[in-house]
């Protein structure tokens, strides 16, 4: 959506990341996703009285690993601070969280925005990415009068990552987050679990008339589990503040809850200041110190991440560049992409697997609601499909039926196209023989061609490829149609003779 | 610094407690003689020193991630008021 003429909008992102450690970050309790309520939260959980933090050392690590792939400072050292709140989901009355020092300061992150050619690359800025305690969950719906706590998710650790408000459109906003997503992932440092809340985007929104210097004053959009979700959000509230403005009255600063089925977003709270959360040093905690040599080896133990990758197949399977951000665009589809190249062996064609994956499989994808990793065709089974592409036994067009046959769980490609008698026609003498029937029975149309109404040609092919149930190969029967039409003397003798 | 009666009242709603408005004055006497107490610690000239962020001049200790816990809920729940379905209930909490 285009912001209306006249204004500008101004937006920052600050992304909850839940890390995937095993146990939580100042207790030895498990994380793991959907267990009973309160069966993963001990007494360092609840805040009981008499218990110590004692830091995780995986959260460490996994936070400076954010911080060396978005070229940030990692701090060697950092500090942690109370945040006070009153909230029964946060037992001790305030979350564990780094304000003064935190682990990761700076570090940037490329976007691109648009399709194809059009797309534009814009560099956003990280603020900082600090280490702290997700709280527990609040179940308001099951009990008359009373709220249901479970403390399962409180002492998960988070990096929240914090983003400069250099995003100009809903659009940019959604490319910040999925480039952030992806990164994490290609890092193994979250598992990217929207709908699970591993991943949790808030959106700071102002909006101000082209040209003002100052920021209008801003809200924060919370609730949003989804990217689709996110970027509708966004252009909600923008679309809302300038209303506002322009009807009169103004922003006031506020916390507002995105509800998709209304599509809308409403007010939750006026924002508290910062001051009143009387942020203070967690006496219970000493500096963290990273060794040099520490941060030397993490560096050293980067994987290949999404710009690298992208930057890579341009140059090593001449891809474009729209093709290799699309495949780079998260770990799981690049992982497809390479693995279904592989077990292509020899006959490995990566253009023809970056048409299909970004194209038929994408689709699909998309109109079925699924991540590439649910996809019902397997990596091995689109090359199995592929290497027929490349061997000519299918068509483009075939392998497509044989690929919805895949999709439908009908079996390996090879006996799809067995059982369905699918194979392509490449016997040119069978092409010869079906040309040279349908041209005896239209000899009117044949007198039309080679008098020079060149348009028939496309008559003659479609008539071909019905006689041969669409499996002719479409580059053979065109030449053969061409040579059989060609020269009329000739062929006309041909066929008299027959 | 002293505090006005007004800030007063502001971090007595912060801390979620009820304040008798007679009891005002004679709260902030004491509350900035601890003050003015605690201010003495501003007067030493310390600017040629790296301010430390905890007394202990040690590092943080870090533990292995692996889980130790195991589920202790009904032990832990023995102290809760209420309890529903492996949940703690607390007066409804929504905004």
């Amino acid at each position: 959506m285009s912001i209306q003429a006249g204004w500008e909008a101004v937006i920052g992102l600050e992304i909850h990341t839940q890390l995937a450690t095993q146990s939580k970050i100042f207790s030895g309790a498990a994380t793991a996703f959907g267990a009973e309520p309160n069966s993963q939260a001990c007494a360092v959980d609840l805040g009981l009285p008499g218990v110590l933090p004692v830091l995780n050392a995986e959260a460490v690590r996994m936070a400076a690993l954010f911080g060396l792939a978005v070229g940030a400072k990692v701090a060697l050292e950092s500090t942690f601070d109370r945040k006070n709140y009153f909230y029964p989901d946060l037992p001790k009355g305030y979350q564990i969280s780094q304000l003064a020092q935190p682990i990761v300061v700076g570090g940037t992150v490329v976007i691109s925005v648009g399709e194809g050619e059009k797309a534009v690359q814009k560099t956003i800025h990280l603020t900082r990415a600090h280490l702290e305690e997700d709280a527990g969950k609040s179940l308001h719906e099951d009990f008359a009068g009373l709220t249901g706590i479970d403390l399962n998710r409180a002492g998960t650790p988070l990096i929240e990552i914090v983003s400069e408000p250099e995003m100009s459109s809903a659009a940019e906003a959604v490319a910040y987050a999925r480039k952030i997503h992806a990164m994490v992932q290609y890092l193994g440092i979250c598992d990217g679990n929207m709908q699970e809340g591993s991943f949790r985007v808030d959106a700071n929104v102002s909006v101000r008339r082209c040209g003002d210097t100052q920021l209008g004053t801003r809200t924060e959009v919370k609730n949003v589990n989804s990217f689709r979700f996110l970027e509708r959000a966004i252009d909600y509230e923008i679309n809302r503040q300038i209303e506002l403005i322009e009807d009169g009255g103004r922003v006031q600063q506020q916390t507002r809850l995105y509800d998709p089925d209304q599509d809308e977003t409403r007010m939750m709270r006026t924002k508290e200041a910062a001051d009143d959360y009387r942020y203070f040093p967690d006496p219970d905690l000493l500096p963290v110190i990273i060794a040099p040599e520490t941060l030397q080896a993490w560096q050293a133990s980067l994987p290949e991440l999404p710009d690298a990758k992208a930057a890579r197949y341009q140059t090593q399977y001449a891809l474009s560049a729209y093709d290799s951000l699309v495949l780079t665009s998260a770990k799981a589809t690049a992982a497809y992409f390479e693995q279904t190249l592989a077990a292509m062996g020899q006959a490995g064609d990566a253009k023809l697997i970056a048409n299909w994956v970004t194209g038929t499989l994408a689709a699909q994808l998309n109109k079925e609601g699924l991540d590439i990793n649910q996809s019902p065709v397997s990596a091995d089974f689109l090359a199995q499909l592929l290497l027929r592409v490349v061997d000519n036994t299918l068509s483009n067009k075939l392998a497509k039926d044989v690929f919805d046959a895949l999709w439908a769980g009908e079996g390996t490609p090879d006996a799809i196209i067995d059982a369905r008698g699918l194979k392509q026609i490449t016997d040119t003498g069978a092409i010869e023989a079906m040309v040279a029937g349908i041209l005896a029975d239209h000899p009117d149309k044949v007198a039309e061609y080679r008098a020079g109404k060149d348009k028939l040609f496309g008559f003659f092919v479609g008539l071909v490829m019905k006689a041969a149930k669409g499996k002719a190969n479409p580059q053979q029967l065109n030449d053969v149609l061409k040579s059989s039409l060609g020269s009329c003397g000739e062929a006309c003798g041909e066929e008299g003779a027959q | 610094m002293s505090l006005n009666a007004m800030q007063l009242k502001h971090v007595a709603h912060l801390s979620r407690i009820a304040l008798d408005e007679a009891k005002i004055p004679a709260l902030l006497h004491d509350l900035n003689a601890i003050l003015a107490f605690a201010e003495q610690l501003q007067d030493p000239k310390l600017d040629a020193l790296t301010p430390m962020a905890h007394p202990l001049d040690q590092s943080q200790p870090l533990r292995a991630d692996e889980v130790t816990e195991e589920n202790n809920r009904t032990a832990l729940q023995q102290g809760a008021p209420a309890v529903e379905r492996g949940l703690f209930l607390v007066p409804k909490v929504i905004e």
